[in-house]
């Protein structure tokens, strides 16, 4: 079966004012204008499967949004080639824009000082959907949200949670077939999170819908992607199953120790020491590849109570290929200044 | 999920769908409106302070007592005066678009206008019946205070219109007036995709309003050569023509050709609205997003 979403080495370079401080270059800028080239997204390639749901990561910057952008038609690229359900996104047929959705969850698409319930009816008429349809589909969401109750009242007097589930709603009523959703848990408490995770994997389930997910917090992920598309820089470093990021980029796991005494002074030899409490439990970070030798070293040695050794968490390890990336990313920019009028 | 893969749009005819859409968008935008009726109904109510200023400020110029006592200033007498005043501000109540084009530049500005490129509903459209939308509202609201300022002022109209024919071209002017204003100010608007600050040629907009469409003053008190450029400027369908069609200064045999100008217009401003969002788009496509 051929793919819903292919991309083929797609870039989307942005010129960028780049402004000298001070009034003088302030003066000079009128006339004499430095621009700099950004590479938002600088080539990157993917196919996605029918009912597939992938998390795109990447810090801030990175390029997520601007490729859900490329791929919801918003903005066109610079070079390469893309399509979804066999359309070219950015020439925005109207048969395309009826079978995908964006939800941006800084963005507000309902009408503030309405109830949802209108907006949910302006959509109907836009997405021409059939009454029978309409009535089913809004009782079918609002009851797997638990928000029934409040669908008549106005927008602006509901909670985040609440509003971001009636967006979630509105996006939804023209049943898509490909969905993008760019950070959809932003601000949300935790129940309001996981409210959010579990609709959205049982309406995955149930509709073998395709998803696109960018997220900062690793719990939705964790949550709902088996695949992950790690983006840096406008590339790809990483594409595979969620579960394999932490063996590609972490060289060590976590092991915990409880001594039956004292923790020996000596220990950081074995690796970094994580945290340690006079009770005698200690967390270290040892290499994958010398686990069982320090393992067999420590017992030999010590009387150990209890024993476990762990992946790092994958937050962890994201966080620290963030922090390593924003580096190499922020000199690729330097290398992109070009001055021309 | 009791509901099959079936298809999820159901063909129905282009025009049932249309105005169902249009329906749909009038409903709302009009209960959307009287959310916050108070306030609403307030400022309506201020806009007809200056009316009365200006019947009184025109009160006091022509009994300025001199040598010559005024009793005609250019063929207008008081009473045509205050009746040319009161249709300019009937045409304006068509023709003024408060907040069109500095919303499409917030639109444009914070992005809420990717709405329209990612549903298939087209901007100009929802933009129009949201405009009409409020309109009818505001006639409802300002009805009965228009209908009592006329009735008010109503021994200065001498001559009414008897024909049905001139009361013809009249509608058909205040409706040419809404389309014309409508698209001169979401012209400005769409002018922020490539200026995102848009307010000091909103503010040139409104002064050259103020004066080329003879809500300051009738048109035809201008010297012959300038006159003669206004005539073939849009901005004297917002208020001089109407009023002028209703005091009978345009000649019966000419409405027609007055008329058709004045359509001429609205398909040049339409066509330049479609230009400047299409060229806005790309543009906002290739730099922002």
């Amino acid at each position: 079966m051929e793919p819903i979403i292919q991309v083929d080495n797609l870039a989307k370079h942005y010129r960028v004012y780049k402004k000298q401080e001070g009034l003088l270059a302030s003066v000079r800028g009128l006339f004499n204008r430095k621009y700099r080239q950004v590479a938002a997204v600088d080539g990157v390639s993917f196919e996605i499967e029918k009912g597939e749901m992938v998390a795109f990561l990447g810090p801030n910057g990175a390029g997520k949004t601007t490729t859900l952008k490329l791929l919801s038609g918003l903005i066109y690229p610079t070079q390469g080639e893309a399509t979804v359900l066999g359309f070219t996104p950015w020439q925005r047929k109207n048969e395309y824009r009826r079978r995908f959705s964006l939800v941006m969850g800084q963005k507000n698409q309902l009408w503030w000082d309405l109830p949802a319930s209108e907006s949910f009816r302006l959509h109907q008429q836009i997405y021409r959907i059939e009454n029978s349809a309409y009535k089913q589909r809004i009782d079918e969401l609002t009851s797997l949200l638990s928000v029934q109750k409040l669908i008549d009242q106005p927008v602006r007097e509901l909670s985040l949670g609440e509003r971001m589930r009636m967006e979630l709603i509105a996006s939804l009523l023209h049943q898509p077939e490909v969905l993008f959703l760019d950070e959809p848990t932003i601000g949300l408490d935790v129940v309001s999170q996981r409210a959010v995770h579990e609709f959205l994997k049982y309406y995955q389930t149930q509709r073998q819908i395709t998803v696109i997910l960018t997220s900062h917090y690793m719990k939705d992920v964790e949550a709902l992607c088996q695949r992950a598309i790690f983006i840096n820089g406008g590339r790809i470093q990483y594409d595979g199953p969620l579960s394999q990021i932490v063996d590609e980029f972490s060289a060590d796991k976590v092991v915990t120790l409880q001594f039956r005494q004292e923790i020996p002074n000596d220990i950081g030899r074995f690796g970094e020491v994580v945290s340690k409490d006079d009770a005698g439990r200690l967390k270290i970070k040892v290499p994958r590849n010398a686990i069982s030798s320090v393992l067999a070293e420590v017992f030999q040695d010590h009387q150990i109570d209890d024993i476990s050794v762990q992946d790092q968490p994958l937050e962890d390890v994201i966080a620290v290929l963030f922090a390593n990336q924003v580096e190499t990313s922020d000199s690729e920019v330097q290398q992109g200044v070009s001055a021309d009028v | 999920m009791s509901e099959t893969a079936a298809p999820s749009t159901v063909q129905r005819s282009w025009l049932k769908e249309r105005l169902s859409l249009i329906w749909v968008i009038l409903t709302t935008c009009m209960e959307e409106r009287l959310t916050y009726r108070a306030d609403f109904a307030f400022a309506t109510l201020v806009r007809f302070l200056p009316i009365v200023t200006q019947i009184f400020l025109w009160g006091a110029i022509f009994s300025i007592e001199s040598s010559q006592p005024i009793s005609n200033l250019r063929g207008y007498s008081y009473g045509d005066m205050v009746s040319y005043y009161l249709l300019v501000m009937l045409s304006r109540a068509f023709s003024s678009m408060p907040g069109l084009a500095s919303g499409i530049a917030a639109d444009i500005t914070n992005g809420a206008i990717k709405r329209y490129l990612i549903q298939p509903i087209d901007l100009l459209t929802y933009l129009f019946w949201h405009r009409v939308a409020h309109k009818l509202v505001y006639y409802f609201v300002a009805a009965i205070p228009f209908a009592l300022v006329f009735w008010m002022c109503r021994g200065y109209f001498d001559n009414v219109p008897s024909s049905a024919e001139v009361w013809a071209a009249y509608v058909l002017s205040l409706l040419i007036g809404f389309l014309i204003g409508f698209l001169l100010e979401s012209l400005i608007g769409f002018v922020a995709f490539w200026f995102l600050e848009v307010s000091s040629l909103l503010f040139v907009y409104m002064m050259l309003n103020y004066f080329l469409s003879g809500h300051m003053i009738p048109l035809d008190w201008l010297p012959e050569s300038i006159s003669l450029i206004i005539r073939y400027l849009p901005f004297q369908y917002l208020a001089y023509f109407p009023a002028s069609i209703f005091l009978g200064k345009i000649p019966p045999d000419q409405l027609v050709t007055e008329l058709s100008i004045a359509v001429g217009w609205v398909i040049v401003l339409y066509g330049a609205n479609c230009l400047a969002y299409h060229r806005g788009i790309r543009r906002y496509s290739a730099y922002g997003g």
